[in-house]
């Protein structure tokens, strides 16, 4: 009996389901994005908003919930209704945060649905104009005998550039004077001007200065070198193998939502993707977008708990809190 | 010689691109909007364009800039608006405006002062887009001068000078920037991440918010302080003398009008805070060189024309390391690096050389735009004079709406109106204690500014804190700092001060 009314009731909701998710969407969706607009996963999350709004035929909205690295926008939307309608784009932080935050208002791993990985943005090593080492491997003996005076610039705790100090100075076994700024735009500014040696930033916020030879470029963070800096060595080339960072972005919706919701809205992500504009704006940042086999929930879901795994110790090895 | 033939070749092709009809459609536009997003208290010009960057998407990459930046310069000439009609600044730099600007409102001198404002800026904005012709690059140059140190340095004197926008009691008013450097500390610590004063709410991890701040212990305040008695209330149409400012009124606003204008232009180009600092310091100077400082905080109108003009001077010289380097000197330039990107331009050094027709068309597109601003506001000076007529009973709530709707836009967050309400009280309190507000929202701004910055210089210098002193232009920021100190504390002028005060009593 019990068996039959389970069944009854599966079927009921699948029928429901599938009803709302035929219909879905029939109103604007809402993105949220956990940043203040502007930025570049503001920026990266208006170009897919506005090719998947096309397909799915109803508006995107963005909605900017800044604050706290981006965990109150991702609070937000793990309490709304699972019903589709609204969203999330957010970047690295989602996996950082775990061990970043000692009360995070939400249950990374069990608080969403996946829709699929959007873009990896690559980081690029930059030193300011007048810094001595011209390769990445001369920065690192310059860095290893400088170690007293030598200045690591980084856009706050938990910034992508501040994890990519983690990092470098945890392979390089060498700590350094961390300079943190609240920021990309003021760390960058400071970079150029010359007050600060170096950083480890996305090539959004990077590849203007590095074009206009305003900055130094040691070596980008991905396996293989970028089309919009084809003349900036890998770090595995320029002698740091293994070095492998992006600042991976991904779409989620609230636990709960439906698969049918949920597939609809990875479909709508891959054609995006695939969009001529969304691919040509995406090189202009500096970065690509995902390909099909990375847009989808299971890819992401690999991301999101392999890099938690990945920046739980270093994080906690520095011994650094956002909260 | 060809620096001159260059400009006028490089200005020809920006008024070729500025003046296309579809751009001065879109121009006006931008100005329009953002003159009535000055105007409606708390809705700023971050907010606005943040909602009409995709609208923006299909345009021409140089309309679409050109609408944007005529939001965020509109905004300046509609904020000083509210600022002295309703004493409400909707942003930091009209706060100062406000001083003198709402108490000209309550002689009856609402229309001269907003025609001071109009004016100013217009003069300002004409001066500052000739100025980043000129000599964007170099200036630029200048600003990359400026680093933790210098920052430091300037703060302090901002600050020093801060207690010079008071025009009571000098003890109440550094009690004032004391109170406005705490509020300043709250949340997320710079360099540990460290939590402060944020009593457990995620909310506050990136600090006050300066919207709810500025509206809840100006605005706020003043309604209820014009709520405590119906006889009170105050009913200003009825002193509205004139519309237009007399011979009197030009003369006295040339000069500050002049030294205002040059201020901005100045610090605007420094990024983060030179913007601000700007009104608060034209102020601060007029106040100085004034032979009649008592005057000032009592509606004085070269206490409006400073201020004004060097706000829109310093919005309009922001642009400056946006434009040459792609770097944002505050939250609206972010959102025009954004559109740039979006457009698919990459900001940055190059794009005056690789995109010289909007670069150009950009900057020419601001003095039209200037130019339809004080066309479009000095008919409405009528039209906003009569707003006062409206009854409170409508007005206050009216008021109070549009203020929680432009807070809750900020961070679409209920958590700022909480604090709206707070500090609505606040600022209840601190009006009973006759104390200003203006002193408390400089601390908040430049105290985070100030002690980010001190560390920032301690920890490049690793601990030495003779490089304020070591480094040239940090160390004459200071000495002027101490001028400034020591002229308020001489004896001679102390006197003169208190004669000052005692002849109010």
């Amino acid at each position: 009996m019990l068996k039959v009314m389970a069944a009854a009731v599966a079927a009921f909701g699948v029928l429901a389901g599938s009803a709302v998710a035929d219909t879905y969407p029939s109103r604007p969706i809402t993105l949220v994005v956990p940043f203040s607009a502007g930025g570049p996963t503001d920026t990266v999350s208006r170009l897919v908003a506005e090719a998947m709004g096309k397909d799915l035929g109803q508006q995107i909205v963005i909605e900017n919930v800044g604050g706290a690295g981006g965990t109150l926008g991702a609070g937000r939307v793990a309490k709304s209704d699972p019903d589709g309608y609204t969203l999330l784009l957010h970047h690295i932080g989602m996996a950082t945060s775990v061990p970043l935050y000692r009360k995070l208002p939400y249950d990374t791993l069990n608080a969403f649905e996946y829709v699929g990985l959007v873009t990896e943005v690559p980081m690029t090593i930059v030193g300011r104009g007048s810094l001595e080492p011209t390769d990445l491997k001369s920065l690192i003996d310059y860095v290893k005998t400088n170690k007293d005076t030598v200045t690591y610039a980084n856009a706050g705790v938990g910034s992508a550039s501040h994890l990519c100090g983690l990092l470098f100075m945890s392979r390089l076994e060498t700590p350094l004077t961390t300079v943190p700024y609240k920021g990309a735009g003021p760390a960058m500014t400071d970079l150029v001007g010359g007050q600060v040696d170096f950083i480890c930033d996305q090539t959004t916020n990077t590849t203007s200065q590095i074009r206009a030879g305003k900055i130094k470029a040691y070596a980008a963070t991905v396996k293989e070198r970028l089309a919009s800096l084809p003349d900036i060595p890998t770090a595995a080339e320029a002698g740091l193998p293994d070095f492998n960072l992006t600042v991976w972005h991904g779409m989620y919706a609230p636990k709960g939502t439906s698969p049918e919701i949920v597939a609809k809205l990875t479909a709508a992500l891959q054609k995006a993707l695939k969009d001529p504009n969304v691919v040509k704006r995406f090189a202009d940042l500096g970065t690509t977008p995902s390909t099909e086999a990375e847009a989808t929930p299971d890819a992401l879901k690999a991301k999101l708990v392999s890099e938690i795994e990945r920046w739980t110790p270093v994080i906690k090895a520095a011994g650094v809190y956002a909260d | 010689m060809d620096i001159v033939t260059e400009l006028f070749s490089n200005l020809s092709l920006g008024f070729g691109t500025a003046a296309l009809p579809v751009n001065i459609g879109f121009c006006f536009l931008g100005v329009l909007l953002g003159t009535l997003i000055g105007v409606l208290p708390g809705i700023g010009p971050t907010a606005t364009i943040a909602m009409l960057l995709p609208i923006t998407f299909n345009f021409e990459p140089a309309t679409s800039l050109i609408m944007l930046a005529g939001i965020y310069y509109g905004a300046q000439y509609g904020g000083s608006t509210t600022a002295i009609l309703i004493n409400l600044p909707g942003e930091s730099s009209s706060a100062v405006t406000a001083i003198d600007g709402y108490q000209m409102a309550r002689q009856g001198r609402a229309g001269p002062a907003l025609a001071t404002a109009a004016l100013g800026s217009f003069f300002a904005g004409s001066v500052a887009t000739i100025l980043i012709a000129l000599f964007a690059p170099p200036l630029t140059e200048i600003a990359l001068k400026f680093g933790p140190a210098e920052y430091f340095s300037l703060m302090m004197l901002g600050l020093v000078a801060s207690v010079a926008l008071a025009s009571g009691s000098v003890l109440k008013a550094l009690g004032m920037v004391v109170i406005g450097l705490l509020l300043g500390l709250v949340g997320s610590d710079v360099n540990t991440g460290a939590q402060r004063f944020t009593m457990g709410f995620l909310e506050l991890a990136d600090g006050l918010n300066f919207v709810a701040l500025a509206v809840g212990v100006f605005g706020i305040a003043e309604i209820l302080r014009n709520l405590e008695n119906e006889s009170d209330r105050e009913v200003m149409v009825k002193k509205v003398t004139n519309l237009w400012p007399s011979k009197e009124d030009f003369k006295a606003m040339i000069a500050p009008t002049l030294r205002g204008t040059a201020l901005g232009s100045v610090l605007g180009i420094l990024p983060g805070g030179g913007a601000v600092l700007s009104s608060f310091a034209a102020y601060t100077v007029e106040k100085r060189i004034s032979k009649t400082p008592e005057r000032f905080g009592k509606g004085a109108i070269e206490g409006v024309a400073a201020p004004e003009s060097a706000n829109n001077a310093g919005a309009q010289t922001s642009f400056i390391p946006m434009l040459t380097l792609g770097i944002p000197a505050n939250p609206v330039m972010a959102l025009m690096i954004g559109a740039m990107i979006i457009q698919g331009i990459q900001p940055g050094p190059n794009v005056a050389t690789e995109k010289p027709e909007l670069f150009w068309g950009l900057i020419a597109s601001m003095w039209i735009g200037n130019l339809m601003l004080v066309l479009l506001n000095l008919p409405l000076i009528g039209l906003w004079v009569r707003l006062l007529t409206v009854p409170y009973t409508m007005l206050f709530p009216a008021i109070v709406a549009f203020c929680c709707i432009g807070v809750y836009s900020v961070n679409s967050n209920a958590f700022d109106l909480y604090a709206v309400a707070a500090f609505g009280l606040l600022g209840y309190v601190l009006v009973k204690l006759d104390c200003e507000p203006a002193p408390l929202l400089l601390g908040f701004v430049l105290g985070p500014m100030l002690e980010e910055n001190l560390r920032r210089a301690m920890t490049i210098s690793r601990g030495d804190p003779t490089v304020f002193v070591t480094r040239p232009l940090s160390a004459t920021l200071l000495l002027i700092a101490v001028a400034v100190l020591v002229i308020t504390f001489l004896p001679a002028v102390r006197a003169k001060r208190d004669e000052v005060f005692q002849e109010e009593a």
